[in-house]
């Protein structure tokens, strides 16, 4: 630059700017030379071409990067575009050898074809939600998906989305001027979120074997509404039973395959009662209407009696994932735009859907165990482990699994001479303690006060049973809506005619399974993953805005491979079903003539054990056990279009069992 | 993808050419929902706009169904392969159940107003080849149809694409997706790729003029005679009648310059056998071109992009060129030479004639269902038609072709005669004649059967059911801001016209034809009707 600038006074043409273009420059430069080529002599030519260089300047380079960047990235685009689609399959194979066939190939070579027509009923969360009508907030997003798909709403305006999400809290259903509705067709639940398939990869098998859209259907209904209530609104129920129909009738009277999924198996079992059940409060289907539509029901991961995770998710929101919407936007919901209220905007939102209700655990303590005893104790998490040396890990750890809740891990592992209880029922809820600044955050802990809360954490231990009464001690609004749409307990006399209201419908312990001694009813469902059991809690530091309760991460096991980690004590399931409440219908409470399934309706138990992916390429691997990983599972769907293409249960081989299900339901006395 | 593979996706897209269902091992099947026919092209509104207005007064996925049919096939085959007439017969009746027993109102566009006349037979007919409903089944189930841009009696624009891919935008294809079908990949055969996708689809079949001469006009005649083209300054500034008559700047042929334009001849080759009077004409002689047609065609080099001109001989070519005129009527007779497979696969699923004995038996089979000529509506006398379409834009009615330079391989070998033009505010322009309309259906063909076919009661129309014209007249937007319009008028874009939508709405919220104020007509459609002289 200093070269520059004394050619430039040399010249005469006064101080130039430096950043004039280089061209400019180089024009000066010819001038200059031509004027001053007898003065300067050669060595001043070599300075110059050095000066040309040094004109190099910071703005330059900076253009010519940006340049690089762009062609190399538009390169790459077009590089990938024309890439033949089959390329990374090439790739895959390359690294890890060929890859087995798609089952959906693989039994079209068999010969298989599309002969059942399928129905596809999926799980809590994984159904699509879209807004039909909302507030000023909402402006412009009509039917784009609130849940599902890409979740952008939720970063761009949070508030508003909470504010949409949510129902009305008293009669769970939609608050004053917000309409969002379930999308409906195959796209309301193939894909997730982009790239997280939840029924895709089974489509694109059973499409392989001749299935498409008319003999496929995807009874998407309302995930956030209590079964009952989706009949009442949107006409649910009605919708299935017409597409039920209309798809046996055009397919040649063949009868329907279900599958659902997660709570999806409530769903069609409350669907299966209703259909039945005459008009108003039922479908009006008549008593023969399972016999004469359904061949099968497949049920996938299905949570038939309740899971533990429920009540965590309801009682501090914290359960590892049916604290749904944090695990599926962690980043949304763990930063910092709720400062930290996070928890407690997720609380309100989904306390208010009272499908979350339904898997509260069912049963009481005759299934999940009491204060001294469960099914499953004696169980130990490392299995190959005690395969091998089954000497004294038993001894060890015994587990009181049956107290799901307990305060403080001493608690939990005492024997219960010496818990000293205190009954929290008659305990009087304090007055308002919450000062006004939490106000927007609205949970009902707020009513209960501190000497509410203190009550519950002097009570110690809950099993099964008392916390349906806790749940009522702290969240009576919540629980109300509840105990007109769900029941929990187990049916003494399954002829009392109090039977046929809707609410016992999802419980198969207070329902008979319809007449239809043709279908089958399968449970499928992956093991061999930790599934959480029971938790540790403690009261957290009062400030008052938190809940006032949270899990102790602190408690770990005293020993490697202990079955509580971090607060929860954790048994063999699919990450989010324990094995028990998937299982136990089918190897117990329904297998033969029991007075479940008065018509002796043939179950079978078809298990997938876990193995995680090899590796990276393999995605969320073919042979998962996980709860919605399954669905990818290559086994499950190989089962799966076996029974659509017209095979039996036993065609399949029966039941396949990896897990002590049979031994734990035989733990359980419950008169069949 | 789709930019860099059309040849894929053209070989998905069409179908099996002999029996009009898909090609072996291939599967392309509609998209069901709502989700099926809005954004079907991101950006191009469909029934979004008309969607979100009704959710506005509270309609949502419960109430409101998306009949998504595979738009390829021909109407009875999307029973035969989908099921789709019986999908829709079990919606509509499930929606008039849940919905506490309230009729439907049905809103069919375009192609779909044929489908569902075709459905309205259909399910009443008994099975196998209908749905069983019964005779009172559209009087229980449907409230309302609304007709939007009806092509009742077909367009002309259909002939143009099977006889060259031509028309301007029943190409389907083309108007989607300009920029794959017009871009170089495909080298120059692009037109000849889109006929052979195109024709294998039957359903544009049912969009072939109907009713023949009777209905579109012979040598000499034709209802439109007459019409001004000048629709803008028909419009704006209401011109005296004087400027009727177009000067045709021809003197040297000395053709008559003040003949009206003879919309008859929907095909003339060459702009003066579009003008001369018919008694100069060459009488069509194509009985005898079918016979030459067996012998072999030529250039077997261009196999390759296999359109059934390839065998067609060059002489019977020039023979068709010969013949100069054709109108409505031997225009079938014409397409039945140069692609019989398409037409024998067409004679088998429509029928573009005009019924002389409604009560003949031979009307049950379902190829005449589709055909509003052909068939009686059902007995439902409270039902109400409503034809609702825009006018105002120049819509193709008639077409000058020539031939195609003859050494080329593979092309096709008439294109329409780009160099024929009119005068300024003629009805000629780029070697087409233009009449009212929303620029894919002339207003005879939207709204001759509301306005005279189905009036009051007639043998199309035993029961009495009352129809109702609504027509919409075009106004472009006025700022770019605006998009693509609230006022447009055009066949598309009309979904997104607020008086429009506002009309659907009322409808929809329970008014009836007369609430909403009657007829509404812009255009001539009564006088056109009236010298339309078909037996009522």
């Amino acid at each position: 630059m200093a070269l520059l600038r004394r050619r430039n006074k040399a010249s005469g043409s006064g101080t130039k700017e430096e950043e004039e273009g280089a061209e400019i420059e180089v024009e000066e430069d010819d001038d200059k030379n031509k004027k001053e080529k007898k003065k300067l002599g050669k060595t001043e030519k070599a300075n110059s071409s050095k000066k040309a260089k040094e004109k190099w300047s910071c703005v330059d380079s900076c253009c010519w990067l940006i340049g690089c960047i762009c062609t190399i990235w538009w390169l790459l685009l077009f590089l990938y575009k024309a890439m033949p689609a089959s390329f990374p399959q090439f790739v895959t194979e390359a690294i890890t050898g060929p890859l087995p066939d798609p089952p959906g190939l693989k039994l079209r070579k068999e010969g298989l074809r599309a002969e059942h027509p399928v129905v596809f009923v999926p799980g809590i969360v994984t159904g699509g939600l879209e807004l039909w009508e909302g507030h000023q907030c909402a402006e412009g997003l009509f039917r784009k998906r609130l849940w599902g798909g890409t979740f952008g709403e939720v970063y761009k305006r949070p508030s508003c989305w909470v504010e949409h999400m949510s129902l009305d809290n008293e009669t769970g259903l939609d608050p004053p001027g917000v309409r969002v509705r379930p999308v409906s067709g195959l796209v309301a639940a193939d894909y997730f979120a982009p790239g997280y398939f939840v029924w895709a990869v089974l489509i694109a098998n059973l499409a392989r074997v001749g299935y498409e859209e008319k003999n496929m259907y995807m009874a998407a209904y309302d995930w956030r509404l209590s079964f009952q209530n989706t009949e009442v609104r949107d006409q649910t129920l009605s919708r299935i039973k017409s597409n039920i129909e209309l798809m046996v009738a055009t397919n040649g009277g063949k009868k329907a395959v279900i599958l659902p999924h997660s709570m999806g198996v409530l769903y069609f079992l409350h669907f299966m009662k209703w259909v039945e059940a005459p008009a108003p409060m039922g479908g009006g289907g008549g008593p023969d209407w399972c016999s004469k539509h359904i061949k099968a029901v497949i049920n996938i991961g299905g949570p038939f009696l309740g899971v533990p995770k429920a009540v965590a998710g309801l009682f501090s929101a914290e359960a590892k994932d049916i604290a749904v919407a944090r695990a599926i936007a962690p980043g949304f919901l763990d930063n910092d735009r709720f400062r930290l209220q996070t928890l407690q905007h997720v609380m309100r939102m989904t306390r208010t859907w009272d499908s979350t209700l339904s898997m509260i655990p069912k049963g009481g303590d005759t299934i999940w165990g009491g204060m001294d005893w469960s099914p499953e104790e004696g169980y130990s998490p490392s299995r190959e482990k005690q395969r091998n040396n089954d000497t004294q890990f038993s001894q060890s750890e015994i587990v009181n699994y049956g107290r799901i809740i307990s305060f403080g891990k001493d608690v939990a592992e005492a024997p219960s001479s010496e818990i000293e209880r205190v009954d929290f029922r008659g305990a009087i809820k304090g007055s308002n303690v919450a000062n006004t600044t939490c106000r927007d955050v609205w949970t009902e802990y707020h009513d209960m006060g501190l000497g509410g809360i203190r009550a519950v954490a002097d009570h110690k231990v809950y099993t099964a049973e008392s916390i349906i009464d806790l749940l009522y001690f702290v969240a009576p609004k919540m629980m109300a809506r509840s105990s007109a749409h769900f029941s929990y307990g187990i049916a003494d006399n399954l002829e009392d005619p109090k039977y046929s209201h809707y609410k016992y419908w999802s419980n198969p312990l207070e329902t008979k399974l319809p007449n239809a001694p043709d279908m089958e009813i399968f449970s499928l469902y992956g093991v061999g993953i930790p599934t959480e059991r029971a938790y540790i809690y403690e009261s957290s530091p009062s400030a008052e805005c938190y809940i006032p309760f949270q899990i102790n991460t602190s408690a770990n096991g005293d020993i490697e491979d202990s079955c509580l980690k971090d607060g929860v004590y954790t048994v063999d399931g699919d990450e989010t079903v324990p094995v028990l409440s998937a299982g136990f219908m089918c190897a117990k409470g329904w297998r033969g003539k029991t007075r479940f399934n008065p018509s002796g309706i043939k179950t079978y138990i078809r298990e997938y054990d876990h193995s995680p992916p090899s590796h990276l390429l393999e995605g969320r691997g073919t042979q998962s056990g996980a709860h919605v990983d399954i669905m990818g599972n290559f086994a499950l769907i190989e089962d799966i279009i076996r029974v659509a293409a017209g095979a039996k249960g036993e065609d399949l081989g029966g039941d396949k069992v990896y897990s002590d299900i049979f031994k734990w339901s035989d733990k359980i006395s419950l008169p069949l | 993808m789709l930019s860099i593979m059309p040849l894929c996706w053209l070989e998905h897209l069409s179908l099996h050419n002999e029996t009009g269902l898909d090609p072996p091992d291939i599967r392309v099947r509609a998209v069901p929902g709502l989700v099926a026919a809005d954004y079907f092209a991101p950006g191009y509104f469909v029934w979004a706009v008309l969607i979100e207005n009704l959710a506005k007064i509270g309609y949502e996925g419960k109430n409101m169904y998306m009949a998504a049919y595979d738009w390829r096939l021909s109407f009875q085959n999307t029973e035969i392969r989908d099921q789709a007439l019986s999908r829709l017969k079990s919606k509509i009746e499930l929606m008039y159940v849940t919905n506490g027993y309230k009729k439907v109102v049905v809103v069919p566009h375009s192609m779909g107003v044929l489908y569902f006349l075709h459905f309205m037979k259909w399910v009443e007919s008994p099975p196998p080849m209908g749905g069983g409903g019964g005779p009172d089944w559209c009087a229980k189930h449907i409230k309302a149809v609304m007709n939007i841009g009806p092509a009742f009696l077909g367009v002309p624009k259909a002939v143009s694409n099977i006889f060259s891919a031509e028309g301007k935008d029943v190409a389907f294809v083309r108007a989607v997706a300009p920029g794959v079908l017009d871009s170089e990949l495909l080298g120059l055969q692009t037109l000849e790729h889109i006929m052979r996708v195109s024709r294998t689809w039957d359903s544009v079949i049912s969009l072939l003029p109907k009713g023949g001469d009777t209905i579109w006009g012979n040598l000499d005649w034709s209802p439109e005679e007459g019409n001004s083209c000048d629709l803008d300054k028909k419009a704006n500034a209401q011109l005296s009648t004087g400027d009727v008559n177009f000067n045709h700047s021809d003197g040297t042929r000395g053709f008559r310059v003040k003949e009206p334009v003879k919309y008859g001849r929907i095909i003339s080759f060459g702009k003066a056998a579009s003008q001369i009077p018919s008694s100069r004409l060459p009488s069509p002689d194509l009985k005898e071109l079918l016979r030459l047609r067996s012998s072999a065609g030529l250039s077997l080099s261009c196999g390759e992009v296999l359109t059934e001109y390839d065998e067609i001989s060059r002489e019977s070519i020039k023979r068709i060129a010969e013949n100069k005129a054709y109108t409505a009527q031997n225009a079938f007779d014409l397409l039945r030479f140069v692609a019989p497979k398409l037409m024998q696969r067409a004679e088998a699923h429509f029928s573009h004639g005009i019924a002389d004995n409604l009560d003949d038996p031979k009307y049950d089979h379902y190829k005449y269902w589709s055909n509003p000529l052909e068939t009686k509506l059902p007995h439902a006398p409270e039902m109400e038609i409503y034809c609702l379409y825009g006018v105002g834009i120049p819509t193709e009615r008639s077409y000058v072709y020539k031939q195609s330079p003859s050494d080329k391989c593979k092309s096709i070998p008439f294109r329409i005669d780009s160099s024929a033009d009119g005068e300024p505010d003629s009805c000629l322009k780029s070697g087409v004649y233009f009449v009212d309309g929303d620029e894919s259906v002339p207003v005879s063909s939207a709204g001759f059967m509301c306005a005279k076919g189905w009036k009051g009661r007639t043998r199309f129309n035993p029961a009495g059911i009352s129809t109702y014209i609504r027509e919409y007249r075009h106004k472009p937007p006025a700022s770019l801001l605006e998009g693509r319009g609230v006022e447009s008028g055009a066949h598309v874009d009309i979904m997104g016209n607020f008086a429009f939508i506002e009309d659907v709405m009322r409808v929809a919220a329970g008014a009836t034809g007369s609430d909403i104020g009657g007829d509404r007509i812009h255009s001539d459609i009564v006088k056109m009707s009236q010298r339309i002289n078909v037996q009522l």
